[in-house]
């Protein structure tokens, strides 16, 4: 695998420099600001296995930098494991295996020589379920500086600036040596936030960071993503649509194909775009169909 | 029931006042009892184990039962210091050995190691056959590798340790083994997100939540051990030592081993002997495990 992408990262890298093309249809995204977004994600028929299972199928997409994009779709689409291929944290899953390629800034994630130690310290990721280590709030944040080894004199304000960034400091900063575990399921997961954005990665994936919050603490996370795309390539997963239409500025659509013979259910993406087109005139029918609840 | 709901004859008798079926009462006394009684089956023979002890060999318990060395000669004065010294010996080795292969393996069957893969397995399964061995068993191989054949050590207290170390390793093992995998795969993947290797996740977060199992699986290990007299008699621990043993060097006993030895002699005086020495191992199995409890909460996840 590893000589094969190799050899695929050098060729495409020529791409992109070379060519204007997106990978998600030129002449739909020709227009506005978008022509001259930069490219932080390149996948050309990106697909991921687990054995002989594919999960997910020759995804061709491209992810910009300072933009929201979201993944939708019905269930078992491989939405979560297409996002956990861009930080490969399948790699822990022993017979995960991904073909085709996957630039980050031209550079191949799966390529020979790339440790996904690094790979993670660029491409943070928030998780479904809010996971706070059962540690202080403080000792939470300052995990990522301290594994980067950043010196223990500016660690406060490390901790402050990322929970002020994370819409949290005015709730804890009292309380910071307390276990985070004690904190409310919203706030838990702000504080996965902050604990991301703390050794200032590029892009912070997140899995459904909504899905176990109530209205109120969604909200809250919605309005931190605004404010975070100022300096973060956001990629959401969501199953839900309003929240995809609410905070992206892309979609993709994947959807899941069916084997007729093994019954095996594979992800594709059927299409992706701004976030408004996808919403109010999507190319394809199946893509109209799911927003308006006729499937999934 | 208010009269303007029109409600039919039938609905109204479905009252949820009423008493559970008799049967199921019945059944339900009848587990209650059944699983009350096998507790108290279980903690009377303890007690009453404990007690005869307690009231059999009291009265021969003092200061010198501890630090005098056993003597057949002055029954009267005879204690157990060299064989307590010669447990300590033994049970350190045994600690020494133990926690770190035991720990480290069960980190490598769990966190690892490809657990589909066949070596895994293969591990796997014989870890657990291992905890099935009888205890004989290791001593006989403790006595042809260790005390003679490649090792070749001799009988001294090391050879000991190794040997009951072997014996207990099966157990620490999958103590180890079940603590970690109770450890939530979210912190793991929570630290490796944030750019941890797999070592520093596996340190700063799966192994400190793991530790109060661990230490529990050490307990249970150690106390085994420290209560084995089988292997033992086979590498060297039935030596009679009036001096005080060393680890490296020729002729040590165990506190089993003296037990028996003393019980063994037809004379009232010793057998009253053995009963003291049930006590001195009753009170040293406690001192440990205290120690033990002690550590396991001091390091218990200081924050939940």
């Amino acid at each position: 695998m590893n000589a094969e992408s190799t050899s695929e990262s050098t060729k495409s890298q020529v791409e992109i420099t070379s060519m204007t093309e997106f990978p998600m249809g030129e002449d739909r995204l020709a227009d506005t600001d978008s022509a001259r977004a930069e490219v932080v994600f390149k996948a050309t028929n990106l697909s991921v296995f687990y054995g002989t299972f594919q999960a997910v199928r020759d995804i061709n997409m491209g992810i910009y930098a300072r933009e929201i994009t979201a993944f939708i779709g019905p269930s078992g689409c491989g939405k979560t494991t297409l996002l956990r291929s861009f930080n490969r944290m399948n790699d822990l899953i022993p017979s995960a295996r991904v073909d085709g390629s996957l630039l980050y800034h031209g550079e191949d994630v799966y390529g020979e020589g790339v440790s996904p130690v690094i790979v993670r310290r660029k491409i943070g990721m928030v998780f479904q379920k809010p996971n706070p280590f059962p540690k202080s709030i403080y000792d939470n944040v300052a995990y990522g500086p301290r594994l980067l080894k950043w010196p223990k004199r500016d660690m406060d304000d490390v901790v402050e600036e990322s929970l002020r960034r994370a819409a949290l400091w005015d709730e804890v900063k009292d309380r910071l040596d307390e276990s985070a575990l004690g904190m409310s399921g919203g706030q838990q997961q702000r504080l996965c936030i902050a604990r991301a954005i703390a050794t200032k990665p590029d892009v912070l994936l997140m899995d459904e960071p909504c899905s176990a919050l109530d209205p109120i603490a969604t909200l809250r996370i919605e309005e931190l993503m605004q404010e975070l795309k100022n300096d973060y390539t956001i990629v959401i997963v969501t199953h839900n649509m309003q929240q995809a239409a609410r905070v992206s500025d892309y979609t993709a659509f994947l959807s899941v194909d069916i084997d007729d013979e093994s019954g095996e259910r594979t992800g594709e993406l059927i299409e992706m775009d701004r976030t408004d087109r996808i919403f109010t005139n999507a190319a394809d029918p199946r893509t109209e169909g799911y927003i308006s609840g006729r499937f999934g | 029931m208010r009269s303007n709901t029109p409600v039919t004859k039938e609905s109204s008798r479905s009252s949820i006042v009423g008493a559970t079926p008799a049967i199921e009462r019945v059944f339900s006394a009848a587990f209650t009892f059944l699983v009350t009684s096998a507790v108290l089956f279980a903690l009377s023979g303890l007690a009453v184990i404990l007690i005869w002890a307690f009231s059999a060999g009291w009265s021969r318990v003092d200061l010198g039962l501890f630090t005098n060395a056993p003597s057949t000669a002055r029954i009267e004065t005879a204690g157990f210091r060299t064989a307590i010294l010669g447990s300590l010996y033994v049970i350190s080795g045994v600690i020494a050995i133990i926690v770190p292969i035991g720990v480290a393996s069960a980190l490598y069957l769990e966190e690892f190691s490809d657990r589909t893969s066949r070596f895994a397995r293969f591990v796997d399964l014989n870890i657990q056959n291992l905890a099935g061995v009888p205890a004989i068993v290791f001593g006989i191989l403790g006595l042809a590798f260790i005390v003679r054949g490649p090792f070749g050590l001799g009988f001294v207290a090391a050879a000991g340790s190794i040997t009951l170390a072997l014996l207990v390793l099966p157990t620490i093992i999958v103590a180890s083994r079940e603590s970690i995998r109770g450890v939530p795969r979210s912190l793991k993947e929570g630290a490796l997100a944030l750019g941890a290797s797999p070592l520093k996740a596996v340190s700063t977060q799966v192994l400190p939540y793991a530790l109060p199992g661990i230490l529990t699986g050490a307990i249970l290990s150690v106390a085994r051990a420290f209560g084995e007299a089988a292997p033992l008699l086979l590498v060297g621990a039935v030596t009679f030592v009036t001096f005080n043993p060393r680890f490296w060097s020729d002729g040590y006993s165990v506190l089993p081993v003296m037990i028996y030895q003393y019980a063994t002699r037809p004379q009232a005086s010793f057998r009253l002997l053995a009963f003291a020495g049930v006590l001195v191992m009753l009170v040293l199995v406690m001192l440990m495990n205290s120690f033990a409890i002690w550590l396991r909460n001091h390091y218990d996840r200081p924050l939940q």
